[in-house]
């Protein structure tokens, strides 16, 4: 059963209505804000100087191919898309976007952003993108996503190699700094998911997405959320005492991963009712920021460094 | 087939609607300001690479 349902005349040509605005909608922005915005971290934290014109070039390249990502996984979930609230909006459930169009512009999207990196960057980061899009759209999207509970743990990867690409990027060659920020966001991506799943449960049963809540039950979900957040904090961490990263992140690493237990376990022990919603909705929301503040806590490190060395 | 009975649409071809024509400009001003984006980003890396443009990691 589709939440939306549209009717196309098949005798007549259909002749697009597609505005700008249904093609930004299919590159996903708010994800793509947050690839832009990680990818800017592996960028300004890898060693050496990068001109601002290629930086440019390189956020940009990564961001248009986090969008190719999208258009390409929007064409192929129009189907699960249809069924689930959270999604029915988007434009190829309503009629706005045909597959073949998403199709066409994914794929040219993909086209130029790693040719584009490649031929004006390094060939290095333009493969490792072209890795990261066909991981997303052929790895995750179409095997994992409807096969397995772990689709999300090792679609995860694809999430989490932006700044690697945008390190690879600025220096043509990997360290162990852009492997930490991959590590960071890979073990941060199964409890921010599970919490949306937990409370978009439904969503994801009607669709037939066999995402971890549906498959495996509500507290098996909560205990999983509980173990990653847990070795998601002992890896944030970790960069600290190694030395990778200094003690201003240290301290961050640690109110922020504080944070992100408390609710951790605030998910595990509420378990019914609207208590138990509220604490899947809280945690969700946090581990956006905590993200988010954690990266910026390494962007601001940098800027520091840079602007005013004495301070830091 | 008579004159008289042939289909509008065929007689005439396609004929857009305004919001079908609307939306065709939106997107063809998109592609062109995509098009002027990548050529002045190809200018600006050869200025900014200089002779050097062509040397490149593998």
């Amino acid at each position: 059963m589709s939440i939306v349902e549209h009717h196309i005349d098949l005798a007549a040509p259909r002749i697009s209505e597609a505005g700008v605005a249904d093609y930004i909608a299919l590159l996903k922005p708010r994800v793509m804000s947050l690839v832009i915005f990680t990818a800017l971290v592996g960028l300004v934290m890898a060693p050496g100087h990068v001109h601002p014109v290629l930086a440019f070039t390189s956020i940009l390249c990564i961001a248009v191919g986090a969008g190719a990502s999208g258009a390409l996984n929007m064409w192929y979930e129009g189907d699960i898309d249809a069924k689930m609230s959270r999604t029915a909006n988007r434009p190829i459930p309503r009629g706005r976007v045909t597959e073949p169009e998403a199709l066409a512009f994914g794929m040219t999207l993909a086209f130029f952003s790693v040719m584009t990196l490649g031929i004006l960057v390094n060939w290095y980061a333009g493969g490792l993108l072209a890795f990261t899009i066909f991981f997303y759209v052929v790895i995750y999207t179409m095997l994992l996503k409807r096969w397995t509970a772990q689709n999300i743990v090792i679609g995860g990867a694809a999430g989490a190699l932006p700044p690697v690409v945008a390190w690879v990027a600025a220096t043509g060659s990997l360290s162990v700094e852009p492997i930490l920020l991959f590590l960071i966001i890979f073990f941060w991506t199964p409890p921010h998911f599970w919490a949306l799943a937990l409370f978009r449960n439904d969503d994801y049963a009607r669709a037939g997405v066999p995402m971890l809540p549906v498959v495996a039950g509500p507290d098996a979900t909560r205990l999983q959320i509980l173990l990653y957040t847990i070795v998601l904090v002992a890896i944030a961490v970790a960069p600290w005492p190694l030395g990778y990263f200094d003690a201003v992140y240290g301290a961050a690493s640690l109110i922020l991963g504080a944070g992100m237990l408390v609710l951790a376990i605030n998910v595990y022990r509420r378990r019914e009712g609207a208590e138990a919603s509220r604490a899947t909705r809280k945690l969700f929301a946090f581990s956006i920021f905590y993200l988010f503040a954690l990266f910026a806590t390494l962007l601001l490190e940098v800027v520091v460094r840079a602007v005013a060395p004495w301070i830091w | 087939m008579d004159d008289k009975q042939e289909p509008k649409s065929v007689k005439e071809g396609i004929v857009l609607t305004e919001a079908q024509k609307k939306s065709r400009r939106e997107r063809s001003i998109a592609i062109a300001l995509a098009l002027g984006v990548l050529v002045v980003l190809f200018f600006a890396v050869t200025m900014v690479k200089g002779p050097g443009v062509l040397v490149r990691p593998m």
